[in-house]
């Protein structure tokens, strides 16, 4: 099977359940609703043979609802093709299923997107930050939060202070300059 | 009630005997065998091994002996970036190593946090140890690992050690003077 004919039967399977599809450099994405999660990524590694889930991330849109966003990108092995499941998570729900029965590797992705990005995964078997400390108050990938942190304080395990920024953040610029132009240096962000 | 001897005119052992000020000496000793406790937290931690093996040969510094127990050590190469997360067990690492101790702090990150400005990096270890030699270089180059381990000998060279260490005894040398 190549990779349109997956998606053809993932179509035939679901149907109305998909939308927004959207192809790019031959890797297909699209929406599906929360509630759907489990049982589109059931089939997709069942039936259709996804059986690696390469990662999962999170977006952030902060001001616009539903405001955060998670993507499953998921390769077949058996017939090399990519597919990515994009789903919308409001904020005043801030979970979604777990598929780390499904693929026993989202077991650390979704800690770590609990960790950065705040959203919980109901039926995860052990949802701890990951990166972060327990106990630390914070979710630093989320907007609201500003790059040079917060101070927070845990007796005899961490503390953070606030970073003095002095001329903003080193920052890389991609391209193709003479190295001296594209090494990270101090760059106030372009707003 | 101090007694002399004439041990620098007789000739059977002139030229074995040293005059010194016992500081000195002590520092000598001090400054020729550091044993570092190599604290290698991220791309520093490359150059600090490179600097330890044969092309660079730290051992010509008489600091070859790293332990990676804090209780044997006697100076910290705080090499790397240090986290938050990390900072307080590198304090805690610290804080096992006996006395006499120094810290360098090599590299960028850990002498300012370098170019991690960011929420989750301690912006110099010198915010928690007290750091005696900082390494410019991101990372430094195993020459500069070893200027920086020279200028913490010349630093040692010039330490009034017994004085800090033993307070009592050199007062109470002192008014036994006076």
């Amino acid at each position: 099977m190549t990779g349109e004919e997956l998606l053809a039967s993932l179509n035939k399977a679901f149907g109305e359940k998909i939308q927004n599809k959207t192809e790019f450099r031959g890797e297909t994405a699209f929406t599906i609703s929360a509630s759907d999660l489990r049982e589109i990524a059931q089939f997709c590694r069942d039936e259709l043979s996804f059986d690696y889930l390469i990662d999962i991330t999170s977006i952030d849109n902060f001001g616009e609802e539903p405001r955060f966003e998670s993507v499953y990108h998921l390769y077949s092995m058996p017939h090399a093709a990519h597919l990515r499941l994009k789903l919308r998570i409001p904020e005043d729900v801030g979970a979604v299923d777990t598929v780390s029965d499904i693929w026993p590797t989202a077991n650390w992705h979704e800690r770590e997107i609990y960790d950065m990005m705040g959203i919980k995964f109901n039926g995860h078997p052990d949802l701890r930050r990951i990166l972060m400390w327990d106990g630390y108050p914070y979710f630093p990938l989320r907007k609201e939060f500003p790059l040079e942190g917060l101070p927070s304080e845990m007796p005899d395990v961490a503390f953070t202070k606030i970073t003095q920024m002095e001329g903003g953040p080193f920052v890389t610029r991609p391209g193709t300059a003479p190295s001296k132009d594209r090494e990270p240096r101090a760059r106030p962000p372009e707003l | 009630m101090l007694e002399t001897h004439s041990t620098a005119y007789d000739s059977k052992i002139e030229g074995n005997v040293i005059f010194t000020r016992f500081d000195a000496a002590l520092n000598w000793v001090r400054k020729n065998s550091l044993w570092p406790m190599p604290m290698g937290l991220a791309c520093c931690a490359i150059e600090l091994m490179a600097t330890a093996a044969s092309r660079f040969d730290i051992a010509r510094f008489g600091a070859e002996v790293m332990r990676f127990s804090p209780r044997q050590c006697d100076v910290m190469i705080v090499a790397g970036t240090v986290t938050y997360k990390m900072a307080l067990a590198v304090k805690r690492i610290y804080e096992q190593m006996p006395e006499p101790k120094w810290v360098i702090a090599m590299g960028a990150c850990a002498s300012t946090g370098g170019m991690y400005r960011s929420y989750a990096v301690l912006q110099g270890i010198d915010q928690l140890l007290p750091v005696d030699v900082y390494i410019s270089g991101c990372p430094p180059r195993p020459e500069a690992l070893l200027a920086g381990l020279m200028k913490l000998q010349e630093k040692i060279s010039r330490e009034r050690s017994f004085r800090n260490q033993k307070p009592e005894l050199v007062e109470g040398f002192e008014a036994g003077l006076s």
